[in-house]
């Protein structure tokens, strides 16, 4: 398949192979993930009532939920397939659109003045991949080391949390990785309620980035809380 | 005012392109941009050099001829709260002995021709495959025969004073098309005349600009920030919009 549109299709093939549209799955598939990360702090916030409550939650989540709507065990796979689908179709469509833009721009300018973009903006094909790399390390870190491994954390993924945050440089590198999280979502956030049609007027701009601004830094603080808390002590 | 400028020279497409640099001596402070470049081009003739080509028109900022990317901002604008085109930035804008970088809109698209000369035909060819109104011609029709709401009005004759001058697709990082399209989206969306074709054209038009090889937005503003014009970034959005409807309507509908 050609990487652009081509005369041989017709106006409606062509607009769904658009950059417009590639661009709508981009932001619907971002805003699940916004999403999840929104419950995901939530449910970090259940270590401050104890490990019985911890313990209590992740069995739910992976057990109970929705039961007996879906038989049990059942809604955390399908959650699973579900994000890994939204991760891959977010990374298409971004390596199909940076490719584009690649191709658009042969040549560059010997002075660049930028009097618009923001850092966020700027850094968020390359933040991305950063930010997806230490996506990899976390989920073998909590995810994969508590359903394959076997080792001491089993049966408790309240002691898990624990051992891990106690370590400072561990607590360090999710500080930084959740700066690229948030940092991603600072654009993001604004540009996917821009791409699907919200940026009305001026008003509604400055409106959507005070939104992508609340959101980030909510998600930065609500990841942060926690983990310092453990390595300090005050939790455990 | 004395100006050492650093222009791109190219002799054609094919061949490769550099920067030169140029003094130019006794500037007026009131002297445009475009005149500036005019009293070089005296001085590079009477010497028996090629004069730098560069394209222009009207000379008063609505024809959207002119356009070189000076100092790394379309049209120059740099800081200025005034938005202009190339014709109508002053060389009071800058200061005596300073050092100017000229260079060509730069996108695959819009090829270079000559020094700072492009090819933008490719927005021609983006207005061909949608940008109109499809109308039979006759006498005139009844004032008010098509009542038109005051917000929509201004909304359709603030996008449509896009000149085409292609500073959008010179500034934004993926050398995208989507505020000159979105322009002449909105524009048409706004009005009644607009409506029969309204997802038909969106569907041709943004067809045609992804296959001329502009990028994809990634709505980060540069192309407002030197549009000339003042093109409400929000047409961008509007495109947007269009487009996602447009994608559940069948073609002709």
């Amino acid at each position: 398949m050609s990487l652009v549109a081509t005369t041989t299709l017709t106006p409606h093939q062509s607009a769904v192979r658009s950059t417009v549209a590639l661009k709508a799955l981009m932001a619907v598939t971002g805003l699940l993930m916004i999403g999840f990360l929104l419950m995901h702090m939530f449910g970090n916030s259940k270590m401050f009532l104890g490990e019985e409550s911890f313990n209590h939650y992740a069995e739910w989540l992976k057990v109970e939920m929705l039961y007996p709507l879906l038989p049990k065990g059942w809604f955390i796979w399908i959650f699973r397939a579900v994000m890994a689908a939204a991760i891959v179709l977010h990374i298409y469509s971004a390596l199909t659109l940076w490719r584009r833009a690649k191709l658009a721009s042969p040549a560059t300018y010997e002075a660049k003045r930028r009097l618009a973009q923001t850092y966020s903006a700027r850094t968020m094909r390359w933040g991305g991949i950063i930010l997806a790399g230490l996506l990899i390390f976390h989920l073998a870190q909590f995810t994969v080391h508590a359903t394959l491994v076997a080792g001491p954390f089993t049966g408790s993924p309240y002691q898990m949390v624990l051992s891990e945050f106690k370590i400072w440089w561990m607590v360090a590198l999710y500080a930084l990785w959740m700066v690229t999280v948030c940092m991603h979502i600072r654009h993001g956030f604004w540009s996917a309620f821009a791409t699907l049609g919200a940026n009305t007027s001026p008003k509604a701009q400055v409106v959507l980035n005070a939104c992508a601004w609340a959101v980030a830094l909510l998600l930065y603080i609500g990841f942060m809380v926690m983990p310092v808390a453990v390595l300090f002590g005050w939790i455990g | 005012m004395n100006i050492t400028l650093r222009v791109w020279r190219q002799a054609n497409a094919a061949s490769e392109g550099r920067m030169v640099t140029y003094q130019v001596q006794d500037v007026s402070e009131d002297m445009s941009f475009l005149e500036m470049l005019d009293l070089l081009n005296e001085d590079l003739t009477v010497k028996g050099e090629e004069p730098i080509a560069f394209d222009h028109d009207c000379r008063e900022g609505i024809c959207g001829m002119c356009g070189v990317v000076i100092n790394g901002t379309a049209h120059g604008r740099g800081n200025s709260p005034v938005a202009t085109t190339t014709c109508q930035l002053h060389m009071r804008s800058f200061s005596d002995g300073a050092t100017i970088d000229v260079e060509p809109w730069r996108a695959g698209a819009f090829p270079v021709i000559k020094d700072l000369v492009v090819d933008r035909s490719a927005f021609d060819r983006i207005i061909q495959a949608g940008g109109y109104v499809s109308v039979n011609t006759g006498s005139a029709p009844d004032a008010h025969a098509n009542a038109v709401g005051k917000l929509k009005a201004d909304r359709a004759f603030d996008a449509a004073t896009c000149i085409g001058c292609g500073a959008c697709v010179a500034a934004c990082p993926n050398h995208s098309g989507m505020l000159f399209t979105a322009a002449k989206i909105t524009h048409l969306a706004m009005l009644p005349q607009g409506q029969p074709e309204r997802h038909l054209r969106i569907k041709k038009m943004l067809a045609t600009h992804d296959a001329e090889g502009f990028g994809g937005c990634t709505n980060i503003g540069e192309c407002a920030a030197v549009c000339p014009k003042e093109i409400p970034f929000d047409t961008i959005s509007q495109l947007n919009r269009d487009l996602i409807a447009s994608l559940f309507k069948r073609d002709g509908k």
